[in-house]
């Protein structure tokens, strides 16, 4: 089925958002690989982070096939800061284990409510991948749910990280949802429901999970906004150099 | 009745059993459910789908080369393999043979799920090695993507299981 072209522009919009998210916080989380502080958190943030990568790649592959865009290493590691529309949540270094956790609980929950929204998608080749993807996700929001749970109700100063870092962590997690101008055109085309309906449902599904935790979050936090408009953290740009150090040597050698 | 490019189809089908997963050499490509469409036109060109058990597996491109190479030794005139999620996988598309050829190699097999699945669903598992059910889940997630880790408490050896994903 032919794509509109107003539809067109607000579909690559879209998923250049979700894709740079997931490559950002895929290369986030294999930050871990190694040093992780038990060996089945260090293998469970690098199997995330796979299959964020992995993720990635598939969204790539839908701008490259479906909408004229380059492949996907292109767009991976050549592209310019400003054109990345990944949320400033995904940018900031790992820094301590609490920070990735807590980051790992909001970002993973919207991005399972993402995908269960795309599964009926009109943009075809998005609800296929939707309905692979969901299934998938299952694993990371079940991981994040089980540890958020556990360290908040451990020791005095376990709860205390728990909450602090959420404190650091929320008001970037509010910037996910920062509206796009093509809000309109993808729910009149039936493509997404729209960031609004998801920040309402990601409230809904972990405000019982921080209440079981004993966590709490500010009604007053202010989103940070800008990432979707090409606006960053200062964390961004060293962080795509270096993801594309090796493929700038030589973009041509085969792998 | 059965055309000449049926025939053709059930022999690409019966040849990718020969095609083995990298990580568990004696499960076929078939068994693990991942050949999703085998089509043969009247050009003599043969067309497979197949897709990926989850969607960042390394392996992917490993195992189409190898679906390639095998049917590229059979008289066809073209041989394409191509990667869809059109009709995605899921665990309860591992094939019976495939479930006692995981369970024979030291994997537990995921269990048949109906779309959903639970936590409580990866913490029963019964153990490959003695079949006691007193077992704990120590990771959801193993050394690949499809696989978590658990451990015995009852014959005190750990194993791993083939995630059940919906």
């Amino acid at each position: 089925m032919p794509i509109k072209d107003t539809s067109r522009t607000a579909i690559k919009d879209l998923l250049f958002r979700m894709a740079d998210d997931c490559l950002i916080l895929g290369h986030r989380n294999s930050e871990w690989v190694g040093i992780g502080p038990v060996l089945e958190e260090d293998i469970a943030f690098a199997s995330i982070a796979q299959d964020k990568l992995g993720h990635a790649l598939s969204l790539y592959s839908i701008l490259h096939e479906h909408l004229g865009e380059p492949d996907a290493d292109t767009l991976a590691f050549m592209r310019p800061e400003g054109q990345f529309k990944c949320c400033h949540l995904v940018e900031i270094p790992t820094q301590e284990y609490d920070i990735a956790l807590v980051r790992h609980f909001l970002f993973d929950t919207a991005d399972r409510l993402r995908f269960e929204m795309l599964v009926g998608s009109s943009f075809e080749p998005l609800a296929q991948l939707a309905r692979k993807i969901k299934g998938e996700i299952t694993y990371h929001t079940m991981h994040a749910n089980a540890f958020i749970r556990q360290l908040s109700r451990g020791s005095e100063e376990a709860h205390f990280r728990m909450q602090s870092a959420l404190n650091e962590v929320y008001p970037l997690a509010l910037g996910i949802f920062e509206p796009s101008e093509f809000e309109e055109v993808l729910a009149q085309e039936g493509i997404f429901a729209g960031e609004a309906l998801l920040e309402k449902s990601w409230l809904e599904t972990i405000t019982p999970i921080l209440e079981q935790a004993g966590l709490t979050v500010s009604a007053n936090a202010e989103a940070a906004l800008g990432g979707r408009k090409g606006y960053h953290t200062e964390h961004l740009s060293p962080l795509l150099e270096e993801m594309s150090e090796v493929f700038a040597v030589d973009p041509t050698a085969e792998w | 009745m059965i055309t000449q490019n049926e025939v053709q189809e059930a022999a690409i089908w019966q040849a990718l059993h020969d095609v083995a997963d990298p990580e568990i050499p004696r499960l076929s490509v078939v068994d693990l459910g991942v050949i999703t469409h085998v089509k043969v036109d009247d050009q003599n060109k043969a067309s497979i789908t197949m897709t990926p058990t989850f969607s960042g597996c390394p392996a992917i491109h490993y195992m189409q080369d190898a679906i390639r190479e095998r049917v590229a030794s059979m008289p066809f005139s073209e041989v394409e393999v191509k990667v869809s999620f059109e009709e995605p996988w899921n665990s309860n598309k591992i094939s019976e043979r495939g479930r006692a050829i995981l369970h024979e190699s030291g994997f537990a097999p995921p269990p048949k799920h109906d779309g959903y699945i639970e936590l409580s669903v990866l913490e029963d598992v019964p153990c490959p090695y003695c079949g006691s059910h007193h077992t704990t889940l120590q990771s959801p997630f193993g050394p690949t993507l499809c696989r978590s880790i658990h451990y015995c408490n009852a014959c005190s050896q750990a194993f791993e299981q083939f995630k059940p994903v919906a």
